[in-house]
């Protein structure tokens, strides 16, 4: 029995659909990534299965209870961390998680108990006694963690776990995930916007944009579809350049924004030499410069919807706007 | 639907402990009861205002008012704080949790509540010490129940606002548009046989209006309602809100 099961999940606001007919498993143990840009559906659909928003239609079964039927059976298996803190700051980290295991039925005893090894794990234990509006950014993530550990749930749900974390507390955070992961087999399902963090951290990532999975596997195979390497190159030109290009015979896709065009091509080091020997008189145009890499989501993301994240986002936003403007009329 | 004591216990003492670590919070709701009872309490000593009864000062006629006025404000806050719980994100937390929403309603009430009466005893304590007599034991005990009807209606008010609410600019609003109108409709601060034919009518409607006549009644004696009037209208207002409050707060998304 898979830990998440899916089945045409679907989600309608007022006349938009956030979340359009998505399908997925999650096995046990599995670190699951949900990786797309903000507003695709990625927080709507974690919600839904944490049974925080009723779904409009589809199936959806957590540790193989319903979300439409069983929402309390389905709240006690899992442990959820949300985007943004949902942290009683006037309470102490350590009352904010003895709470939280007396709410999911703990006797206080066992509660104490368990809060004290959730703590440990994120190495808290120093600061559970002050109050939590003393804590940083990432304290509060780290207690949030450990908050959703206490009931010791066989399911974690992460949304968007290192948002707004600098660098230093982004990597801690992410080995603690993998930790629990590993060590104490919790299964995860995380959601981010992330290309590294859904690289570093999921066994299997599915991509998603407009309410849709577009691509589903691991990391190394969703690269691996892109076949080969990139090579992204900066010209002057890009009306000539693009005649050009379009024209070499090893280019397996070619793809262009603000003048620099994003080539993928196998071996993309010998392809270099080649590139630089197209003359500029009769091309006319010139290369401002180079730069060669090994694929990320990144470029997964812009293979699959033909946009990177971040422009996904903006127009996202608009796509928001727009629909807010309709519904003043 | 289940009853979850465990956690009205735990949600209770989350309330306990939030309301003795914010002393300056307390302070500062309880100043504005406090100026009209002192202001008011000494400034009218002695004169004769109609319809006071006047066996005793204007301060005896004043305490149950400000009584009134202390928990309708502070039970209407207990109420409407379930939106700073959305803002600051706990209200995600307790809703995520294995409990039953109704739980989860009558924790806040019992905290409101427990919070809401502390202040409310404060109150008619510091008017013993101004001159206020109390008749008997018994009439406190009497008057701990009226306290406990007004108390939990409007926490139950609060909640529906709170849960018609999106965010917590309209606070001050409800604050300024719902909570004073009830308290001078309510005659905290004068007799009801003195207003107008049309404005004593509208005074029916208000549900603060039997809560200082019941405790009028059990603290003085005297009253311009009929006691088992008062009382009846507290307990149907308190168990209606209650319920509506249950039923806004389990309909509202978070």
């Amino acid at each position: 029995m898979p830990s998440i099961l899916v089945e045409n999940l679907v989600k309608v606001f007022n006349s938009l659909r956030a979340v359009d007919g998505i399908s997925f498993e999650v096995k046990e143990g599995e670190l699951f990534g949900l990786l797309g840009p903000n507003g695709a559906g990625k927080t709507t659909t974690l919600n839904m299965l944490a049974t925080l928003i009723r779904p409009t239609s589809g199936n959806a079964f957590v540790s193989g209870f319903d979300v439409f039927r069983e929402r309390n059976k389905v709240r006690k298996s899992i442990g959820m961390v949300f985007q943004e803190p949902a942290l009683d700051n006037y309470l102490t980290g350590r009352e904010n998680l003895e709470f939280h295991g007396m709410m999911y039925g703990l006797k206080r005893k066992e509660a104490k108990e368990r809060v004290k090894e959730a703590l440990k794990i994120v190495e808290l234990e120093e600061f559970a006694d002050k109050l939590v509006q003393t804590y940083s950014g990432g304290m509060k993530r780290r207690l949030e963690i450990a908050r959703a550990l206490v009931h010791q749930p066989k399911i974690l749900f992460l949304d968007e776990p290192t948002l707004g974390l600098d660098a230093q507390t982004r990597r801690k955070i992410w080995e603690y995930i993998k930790k629990l992961n590993k060590e104490k087999g919790v299964t995860i399902i995380l959601t981010t916007h992330y290309m590294e963090e859904a690289d570093f951290l999921a066994d299997r990532v599915a991509i998603i944009d407009f309410g849709k999975i577009v691509a589903l596997d691991t990391p190394e195979n969703l690269k691996n579809l892109l076949g080969g390497d990139v090579i992204s190159i900066e010209v002057d030109n890009w009306q000539n350049a693009k005649k050009v290009f379009e024209k070499l015979p090893w280019v397996k896709k070619l793809n262009h924004e603000n003048g620099t065009f994003c080539l993928q091509v196998e071996k993309g080091e010998e392809k270099i030499p080649l590139l630089i020997k197209v003359d500029e008189k009769e091309a006319g145009f010139q290369i401002k410069s180079i730069n060669l890499r090994k694929p990320t989501l990144e470029d997964v993301f812009l293979y699959f919807t033909g946009k990177t994240i971040r422009e996904r986002e903006a127009s996202q936003s608009e796509r928001f706007k727009e629909m807010a403007k309709r519904h003043r009329r | 639907m289940e009853i979850n004591f465990t956690a009205i216990y735990v949600l209770w003492l989350r309330e306990m402990k939030r309301f003795l670590r914010s002393w300056s919070r307390v302070v500062s709701t309880l100043m504005m009861p406090l100026f009209f009872l002192i202001f008011l309490g000494f400034g009218f000593k002695g004169a004769f205002i109609p319809g006071v009864g006047q066996t005793k000062d204007y301060i005896h006629f004043l305490v149950p008012g400000i009584i009134g006025m202390t928990l309708i404000t502070t039970s209407m806050m207990a109420g409407i704080s379930v939106l700073w719980d959305r803002e600051f994100g706990f209200l995600k937390e307790i809703t995520v949790a294995p409990v039953s929403r109704i739980s989860i309603v009558l924790g806040r009430i019992f905290g409101g509540m427990t919070t809401s009466l502390i202040q409310a005893i404060l109150i008619l304590l510091i008017s013993i010490i101004m001159g206020f007599k109390l008749p008997n034991f018994l009439a406190f005990l009497f008057s701990i129940i009226i306290m406990i009807l007004i108390s939990s209606g409007f926490i139950g008010l609060g909640l529906i606002f709170a849960s018609l609410m999106k965010d917590i600019q309209g606070f001050g609003l409800i604050m300024q548009m719902v909570v004073f109108p009830l308290f001078f409709l309510s005659g905290a601060l004068f007799p009801l046989s003195n207003l107008p034919r049309f404005l004593r009518i509208i005074s029916y409607f208000d549900p603060l209006t039997y809560g200082v006549e019941g405790l009028r009644r059990v603290l003085l004696g005297n009253s311009f309602l009929p006691f088992w009037f008062s009382l009846s209208s507290l307990v149907l207002f308190s168990i209606l809100m209650i319920i509506l409050g249950a039923y806004f707060f389990e309909k509202s998304e978070v």
